[in-house]
């Protein structure tokens, strides 16, 4: 009975700090918008506002929600086989600008559901392609993946704005001779159906909610998941099970990076229907912040994704009524992963006491707040 | 157009432009050889970036370049000051908590400049100034090169012969890499890890805000949103590519500071492919891939990394 209670109290602290760490990066933000002079009140109603008002800025949120989810479940893949990848963003241009030139080589000539799922396919394996360079860096070299993954985010924006500039600029453009870096628009047999319209919401969010399914199950059910997490968990206790660290390693990144890559594709056929510069800038780090919160968990990463969509949605609002700088969510996501981070040392602290306490140890709850990357290098 | 020229005009930049990534990449040097990883640099940089900006042009407070590079400085070891918090004191991921005070600094480094400065600002002629050394800058070519450059690019330069004699004859030095190789030892031999380690990461701090302040006040002189590009990320990948020396971080920092320049290189030398100037954003790409690269290869010189990076220290549990 005493052990029972204990136990759960440990669960709720699991539970709550997130929470606790995203009001804490609340009032924190509050605090800096009170020196700055805007009145934090107003920007925070409007943004909640924004978001949930009426069932328009809901759906906008969900809309907003759907890439974020996507992107975040590779994260969480990632970082369960220990490894960080900070490359979402260049994945997601990259399986865009992909599933883009695909539209086009292929046009009208599939039936559009097919025409749509092999478009979503594209953008998944140039994701997976561009996240198997850093993943092979660091099986192979060693090479630290937060920088290699950011390097390989900078190249991807170079290289997005040259094909949009140059060889996949959008012929009406280079015809009118404005020359805004564009693609031409895809073919509509690949667009992904709209689920509300006239607002946004299209199938993607499904394709979302499956992949989450998909890669609980493929984590937590199958032995190829259960690689990958015992690589993340200790790689020397996995190499002397017979596992091959560097394979596992490699294969984390590659799935972390197709899954950046589907969501790129779903923005693409969901939504924007091309690419423009500026597509889908600061998804990457977003999708950190979700998969973060979501205590890296892809089931886990639903409700969070669908808050911070919330949080984009609301601060576009904020800006617009209130003239509260966008910027504001930037910093406050930041606020939020030093806050969550730290949090982990008292869930730490909280379990080595109970330790100590029951040395009679039963077995111990899972430690999710311990996914344990070995912080690269 | 002969060599000369050529050298006259693109190596006083290559230096001026090595400054950012030699305060910065000399900070974290320091950081990780007390064994944190410091991945917060960008965000510290651009923090520093704007507030030195801020405190310089006439549009904010007006105030001169040396007050500019002070509380830029400040920030920064502020900013560096609550990394040591989360990463020394609540021993979180050090990868994640860098990401955090990136994310942070880029987001309020943007926010700040819509708010205070509605989204322009510039020091143009109010920032420092070349300070042209008397006679030395007389001199054919390598007057220019060396002696016409403002402060802040001597400074980073004196700085990196400096910094090897802290670290390697100096007491201070000593426990710096003491704490990074062994920090249970260094405790047992009554050397405080966790304040050794506060004074570097906020010391990085420091190094980080100057760092930005050296380009948003001397070399461009102009702020923009995320100007620093992933500066701050390469600076970290200079530490390893340098392999925890000074002198080896400056030789990576001017190489570069080349390759960031290379449009300017191309313009000057008039490189053509196939008769066609060479697309720009491909040239940009060119110091990220040499990133990925210098990591591959840097390789080899890690023996000479510290044995504790990235290692929170808990009393009694190493």
């Amino acid at each position: 009975m005493k052990r029972k209670r204990t136990l759960s109290r440990g669960d709720l602290i699991v539970a709550l700090a997130p929470i606790v760490a995203v009001l804490l990066a609340f009032a924190a933000g509050a605090v800096l918008l009170l020196i700055l002079g805007a009145d934090p009140i107003k920007a925070y109603a409007a943004l909640i506002d924004g978001a949930f008002g009426n069932q328009a800025s809901l759906f906008r949120t969900l809309t907003r929600a759907t890439p974020l989810l996507i992107i975040a479940i590779g994260i969480c893949i990632a970082f369960r086989g220990g490894v960080i990848n900070i490359g979402a963003e260049g994945q997601v241009f990259i399986g865009a600008i992909s599933a883009t030139a695909f539209t086009l080589a292929v046009g009208n000539t599939i039936p559009p559901l097919l025409f749509a799922l092999l478009t979503l396919i594209v953008g998944f394996l140039a994701g997976a392609l561009w996240g198997a360079i850093p993943g092979f860096l660091k099986a192979r070299f060693d090479v630290n993946e937060i920088l290699s993954t950011v390097m390989m985010n900078e190249i991807a924006v170079q290289l997005l704005i040259f094909l949009l500039s140059g060889p996949m600029l959008d012929p009406e453009q280079a015809e009118a001779g404005t020359r805004i870096p564009q693609s031409a628009q895809i073919p509509d047999g690949s667009w992904l159906a709209r689920l509300a319209p006239p607002s946004q919401l299209n199938l993607g969010l499904f394709v979302g909610l499956a992949m989450a399914i998909l890669v609980y199950v493929l984590m937590w059910r199958t032995t190829i998941g259960y690689k990958i997490r015992a690589v993340g968990l200790n790689k020397a206790a996995s190499r002397y099970a017979g596992i091959s660290v560097q394979r596992f390693v490699m294969l984390a990144l590659t799935l972390s990076g197709g899954l950046a890559g589907l969501a790129g594709a779903v923005e693409l056929t969901g939504i924007t229907h091309r690419v423009v510069e500026g597509f889908a800038v600061g998804y990457g780090f977003s999708g950190i912040v979700v998969a973060l919160f979501g205590r890296l968990h892809p089931i886990g990463a639903i409700p969070s994704a669908f808050l911070f969509g919330a949080l984009l949605v609301g601060a576009d609002k904020m800006q617009r009524t209130v003239q509260v700088p966008a910027a504001t969510v930037t910093t406050l996501q930041g606020l939020i992963v030093i806050f969550v981070v730290s949090s982990d040392f008292f869930i730490r602290r909280y379990n080595a006491r109970r330790k100590a306490r029951e040395v009679t140890a039963a077995p111990t709850a899972p430690d999710i707040s311990q996914p344990a990357p070995e912080a690269a290098v | 157009m002969n060599v000369g020229q050529v050298l006259a005009e693109a190596l006083p930049l290559t230096f001026m432009f090595a400054s950012p990534f030699l305060f910065a990449a000399l900070g974290e040097l320091f950081v990780q050889r007390s064994g944190v990883l410091n991945l917060g640099v960008e965000g510290m940089m651009l923090m520093g970036a704007f507030c030195a900006i801020y405190v310089v042009s006439p549009q904010g407070l007006g105030a001169g370049p040396v007050m500019g590079l002070l509380v830029a400085a400040l920030v920064g070891g502020l900013l560096g000051l609550a990394m040591a918090v989360v990463s020394v004191t609540l021993q979180a991921e050090q990868g994640i908590s860098g990401i955090g005070f990136t994310l942070f600094g880029l987001g309020l480094s943007s926010l700040l400049f819509r708010l205070l400065a509605g989204g322009v600002i510039t020091a143009q002629g109010f920032g420092f100034q070349p300070a042209v050394i008397p006679v030395l800058s007389d001199l054919p070519v390598i007057g220019k090169i060396f002696f016409q450059q403002n402060i802040l690019v001597y400074a980073a330069f004196a700085l990196v012969p400096i910094s090897t004699w802290v670290i390697n004859r100096t007491k201070w030095g000593l426990q710096i890499r003491a704490v990074g190789q062994n920090p249970a030892a260094a405790d047992s031999m009554g050397v405080n890890v966790v304040l050794v380690r506060y004074a570097t990461v906020i010391f990085g701090g420091v190094m980080a805000g100057i760092a930005g302040a050296s380009l948003s006040i001397a070399a461009t002189p102009v702020f923009q949103e995320n100007m620093t590009e992933g500066r701050g990320f390469i600076a970290v990948a200079l530490v390893y590519f340098g392999g925890w020396s000074p002198f080896r971080v400056m030789l990576g920092a001017l190489l570069f500071s080349i390759a960031n320049n290379l449009q300017i290189w191309a313009q000057i030398l008039n490189v053509q492919i196939a008769g066609a100037a060479i697309p720009p954003n491909l040239l940009i790409m060119v110091p990220y891939i040499l990133t990925i690269a210098v990591l591959v290869f840097a390789r080899q010189r890690r023996r000479s990394e510290p044995a504790a990076l990235t290692k929170p220290f808990q009393r009694g549990e190493n």
